[in-house]
């Protein structure tokens, strides 16, 4: 038999124990569990962060599976390959239509500084035109760099002035 | 005989300018730049049906003729290829008729051709550039423009004025970088400044 709820305030031995923390350490562990990326997908890059979203490497275990196809849904922007100055506004512009919070991971050695392609049609370093969080070394990256470059997001996410950013902001 | 060299006996028999071109694989001639589309004409109705690429050649600066366009031609049925070289008559504004009205695939090519020397097809249907963004003011792959590239702006005004940042000369820190041939060790032979003595902030010795 079925009885009507009559609980109308908070009952801790159907809510658990009451935990208090601070608002940083609350909002920076939500942020930093559920990270969003924009695949910014450029070129061979593109392939390892591929790979670090199936099933052997599973970016899944650190939050971030949900690749975002929209920039105003996700929350950090991995730029994985090679930018040409014809790339380079339209990846300014998706970077601009991101809402904030907003993080930027430059994968691989073409997206952080131009790489072997010391040319005129080649960016050097996607820094030149968006902030960087974290840097990738490598020509491709294997996945697990990448998986490091997100656990050291995830750790300087953890380390940000949220709660006051939000009252200033 | 071969189809490709019946194909060009004809082709001298019927334009007097075609002349044999020096070659190392396939039979080449050089045409003049006006008979150029009579003669790529004959060419598919000899049974080369397919235009597998238009490349641009930029000989040297002051060189006369400096631009000149190569079309190769496949015969589906022989399984032949005809190399068709053709001159630019005028260096400070290179001209040649389109190929885009006998293969619709020049059309990409020409495009190409046009946005990395500057080499203008009359009678293309939509010559614009292809691989550099519009209102980019150089020709990439002339001998006079350098690897590093040009101080320019970026196409986006907008991204332009939010990050004040444009195209640069890419920093070349001892480079180009070039592989070594024939290195057993990957790691060795792997691409690299040659000259490493120096950088942006050390200027090269000598220079």
């Amino acid at each position: 038999m079925v009885s009507a709820n009559s609980e109308l305030t908070y009952n801790s031995k159907i809510e658990g124990e009451v935990i208090v923390s601070r608002a940083d350490a609350v909002i920076n562990w939500i942020r930093s569990s559920s990270m969003w990326p924009m695949p910014m997908g450029l070129a061979c890059c593109a392939i390892e962060l591929m790979a670090t979203g199936g099933a052997r490497f599973d970016i899944a275990r650190f939050g971030a599976e949900v690749m975002r196809f929209s920039p105003k849904q996700s929350d950090v922007m991995i730029v994985a390959g090679t930018v040409t100055y014809k790339m380079a506004s339209p990846l300014r512009r998706i970077y601009d239509q991101m809402s904030d919070p907003k993080w930027v991971i430059a994968m691989g050695a073409c997206a952080s500084t131009g790489g072997m392609y010391r040319s005129y049609a080649v960016l050097q370093g996607v820094d030149r035109i968006v902030p960087v969080d974290v840097y990738i070394s490598g020509c491709p990256p294997r996945p697990e760099a990448l998986l490091d470059a997100l656990m050291k997001l995830q750790g300087k996410v953890k380390k940000e002035p949220s709660f006051s950013k939000l009252l200033s902001a | 005989m071969p189809a490709a060299a019946d194909a060009i006996a004809a082709l001298k028999a019927s334009w007097p300018g075609v002349t044999d071109r020096a070659t190392l694989d396939h039979p080449a001639v050089n045409v003049p730049p006006a008979d150029l589309l009579p003669v790529l004409g004959a060419l598919k109705a000899a049974g080369f049906d397919m235009l597998t690429d238009v490349a641009g050649v930029d000989w040297a600066v002051g060189a006369s003729p400096r631009f000149t366009v190569v079309y190769h031609l496949l015969s589906t049925a022989a399984h032949e290829y005809v190399r068709v070289a053709a001159d630019c008559a005028d260096v400070a504004l290179p001209e040649l008729p389109s190929a885009a009205a006998l293969w619709p695939g020049a059309d990409w090519h020409e495009r190409e051709a046009f946005d990395m020397y500057g080499i203008r097809f009359t009678g293309h249907p939509d010559l614009r550039r292809i691989l550099m963004w519009d209102g980019y003011p150089y020709f990439p792959l002339r001998k006079d423009f350098p690897l590093a590239g040009i101080e320019t702006e970026l196409p986006d005004a907008e991204v332009t004025a939010e990050t004040k940042v444009g195209a640069i000369a890419a920093p070349m820190m001892g480079g180009p970088f070039v592989a070594s041939a024939g290195e057993i060790n990957l790691t060795d032979a792997e691409p690299r400044a040659k000259d490493e003595s120096w950088t942006e902030k050390r200027p090269k010795p000598g220079a």
